[in-house]
């Protein structure tokens, strides 16, 4: 089903996507350096916070927007749904272009906004131009996935969609609904701002439209790594998936739940009144529960299959699953991470107890361990497993591949620990350097040498996963793999509800959702006075 | 459609924990009364100096006739203003703040003094310094290049011993 051509769209995408992966790592371990404070030549906040801005550039938008991209063609091609390559490949350049117009003033210190943008901090308008075109490829990719999926349910009426082509539609969804936030943020306010045609910006207005986005685009990166725990995860194993339907509810409930969410951001902001606050903070704990499904269902797969090879007991499946299967080790850790992370983010999500860690160093704790840890876990894990077939190459050493995801693993707990104390210690996370005359601080010293040794770590992980990449693409041996392979369900779907078929009601509620979370919180910065920041520069 | 009955079991318990959660926020929120700040109130950001609340002979620290305590700040580029405030333990403080350029946010470490400081909106949070001390106050939003430097010192002193002084005037 996949031929040649969907081989190479899918590894252009791959390697941008890992390319600008080995760079930001690249990033990472310098900043662990430098804010440690540790080699006083080092000590530049210029290079810091332009550091910070590429390493979440690259991490957040292009690593991510790349790979989802690439593995959403695949998946759609494997399982049977066409679409127009042209428009795929245009896409592709289109996000690429855009890439390397905002590297330009990121890599000359010219964007130092960070990529949550903060205005009014004014970057370069080529960078949000760039930005903006990264956006535009990938909605190529989501209206190409969305048309594919019709043609697929048109081609085979009345038959249960595949699982992953239903996830990947499901992204697409999403992906256009959250996207809609930051592009009116960047076109309507950020590029003419930045171009010089409007003086001045209305700061509220910008953060309460970037926080649209703001929490979705985490379930557009997390949806890809859930794909690979429902469908890759239960065949390494050797085993199947515990229960298709609700690993469609799943899907249907992040879509559908993962929106109207984006205020927890926005707790300690003060133009948004408590009410609202508090209704995104009930929506942000529904979103917890696809989250409790997929655990379990992941892990009753594991366990059949852990048992059907010969596990006894309680715990004695866990022992027999083959943990030398890159899939399953990367399940085992990622799903480790989703549940220290999760207790994270629960804490952040929680009303009032945020006020206590709100931008302290527990947050990219958290963050780095459901986004570096569990996704990019997946993510690797996904790239071993389309490998062989994409480029018809197999791994020369399985025990580097191994070592790689023990490798990210260790360096993220390394890295993690020390930032969750040291956001109970209450220090600031985007600081380049620790200059407050203070007896407090004297307790950040050493988590801050640790955090150096998790970094290194990383880096290293990061270099051999590249290496792995580059050396089976152009050194290994043939590996006679052709097609990728998906979990069968354990009862087969049958016949399926057109709710967990298809997204055309969803959008719907979707839309009432919106209108009634977003509606009035944006509208009152046109109903009520307000007033913009100073212009920029003066 | 099947669903296992164990899946069923699993569903509810999901549930019940999501429950449990949005129950203890609601209890907090409804029957305490803790909420985060959300004082949605605008202000002209670049016209504070010229008068009104924000002026610089009106910041400082104000006892209030209810034994409240009142502290005006003005954050920007990179500092609070003033840099220095004292404070009653055990009493509810009221902290306002404006920005007067770009984004900030404030920190007191420990404790739960905290808000984003917008410009164009007043940020105001209320709380109760338990225990005397003297406590750093960080911006914790990336503002600029001298980010790192924008802290003030907040002292806390037993009630007893706090001295209402009515506005501080230019307390640097």
């Amino acid at each position: 089903m996949c031929d040649k051509d969907i081989k190479k769209l899918a590894l252009a995408h791959l390697w941008v996507a890992f390319g600008a992966f080995g760079v930001a790592s690249l990033l990472g371990f310098y900043q662990v350096v430098e804010r440690s404070g540790l080699i006083p030549a080092l000590k530049s906040p210029a290079l810091y916070y332009g550091s910070v801005s590429t390493h979440g550039v690259l991490m957040a938008f292009v690593l991510t927007t790349f790979f989802i991209m690439g593995f959403g063609y695949h998946t759609a091609a494997n399982n049977g749904a066409g679409f127009n390559r042209c428009a795929a490949w245009a896409g592709f350049w289109v996000a690429a272009v855009g890439t390397l117009l905002a590297a330009l003033p990121l890599l000359t210190g010219n964007a130092s906004v960070l990529f949550t943008f903060y205005p009014p901090m004014q970057a370069h308008p080529l960078f949000y131009i760039g930005a903006t075109l990264l956006v535009v490829g990938s909605w190529v990719w989501c209206v190409l996935m969305v048309m594919a999926a019709g043609a697929w349910k048109q081609a085979n009426p009345g038959a249960a969609m595949p699982l992953p082509l239903f996830a990947t539609t499901g992204n697409a969804i999403l992906w256009l609904w959250s996207s809609v936030g930051v592009a009116l943020e960047v076109v309507f306010q950020l590029i003419p701002w930045s171009l010089g045609l409007v003086d001045t910006i209305d700061v509220g207005l910008a953060r309460t439209l970037f926080s649209w986005t703001l929490h979705p685009i985490v379930y557009f990166w997390l949806i890809p790594a859930y794909i690979a725990l429902y469908s890759f995860v239960p065949l390494a194993a050797g085993g199947k998936l515990f229960s298709e339907e609700l690993a469609r509810a799943a899907f249907v409930l992040i879509v559908v739940f993962g929106l109207p969410i984006g205020f927890h951001h926005l707790y300690m902001d003060p133009m948004q009144a408590s009410g609202w606050k508090l209704a995104h903070g009930v929506g942000t704990y529904v979103v917890a529960i696809p989250t409790l499904i997929t655990a379990f269902t992941v892990i009753a797969s594991l366990e059949m299959a852990g048992r059907a090879r010969g596990g006894q007991g309680l715990f004695g499946w866990i022992g027999a699953l083959p943990w030398n299967q890159p899939m399953v080790l990367a399940a085992g850790l990622s799903l480790l991470m989703l549940l220290l992370g999760g207790f994270g983010g629960l804490v952040n999500a929680s009303y009032a107890m945020n006020a206590m860690v709100h931008n302290t160093a527990w947050v990219p704790g958290h963050f780095h361990l459901i986004f570096a840890g569990t996704v990019v876990t997946l993510y690797f894990a996904v790239a071993y497993r389309l490998w062989p077939s994409l480029t018809g190459k197999a791994f020369r050493k399985p025990c580097l591949v191994l070592g790689q995801l023990w490798s990210w693993f260790g360096g993220m707990a390394i890295l993690t620990t020390p930032w969750h104390i040291l956001g109970l210690l209450g220090q600031p996370r985007r600081i380049s350097s620790v200059e407050y005359d203070s007896p407090l601080v004297q307790s950040w010293g050493a988590y801050e040498a640790i955090m150096i040794a998790g970094g290194l770590v990383l880096l290293l992980s990061a270099l051999l996963f590249v290496y792995n990449l580059a050396s089976a693409h152009w050194q290994g041996e043939a590996s006679g793999e052709d097609t990728v392979a998906y979990a069968e369900p354990l009862h087969p779907p049958g016949k399926i509800p057109a709710l967990l078929n298809g997204y055309a009601v969803w959008n719907w509620v979707i839309l009432l959702l919106m209108a009634a979370s977003f509606g009035y919180p944006i509208a009152q910065f046109f109903l009520m006075k307000t007033f913009d920041s100073s212009p920029w520069g003066y | 459609m099947h669903i296992n009955p164990l899946e069923k079991k699993w569903l509810f318990a999901s549930l019940a924990l999501v429950a449990v959660f949005l129950g203890s926020i609601f209890y907090t929120a409804f029957e305490r009364n803790i909420h985060p700040p959300s004082h949605v109130e605008t202000v002209d950001s670049a016209k504070l100096h010229l008068g009104g609340e924000f002026a610089e002979d009106k910041l400082g620290v104000v006892g209030q006739a209810d034994g409240s305590v009142r502290v005006t700040l003005v954050a920007g580029r990179y500092g609070f203003y003033p840099r220095q405030m004292s404070v009653p333990a055990g009493r509810p403080v009221t902290f306002r703040i404006a920005s007067m350029d770009v984004l900030h946010g404030v920190h007191v470490p420990m404790t739960n003094m905290g808000t984003m400081v917008v410009p164009g909106y007043v940020a105001q949070v209320t709380t109760v310094f338990p225990k005397p001390g003297e406590y750093p106050m960080l911006c914790n939003e990336y503002c600029g290049m001298g980010h790192d430097h924008m802290w003030s010192r907040i002292t806390v002193v037993a009630a007893d011993q706090w001295q209402p002084t009515a506005t501080t005037k230019g307390s640097n």
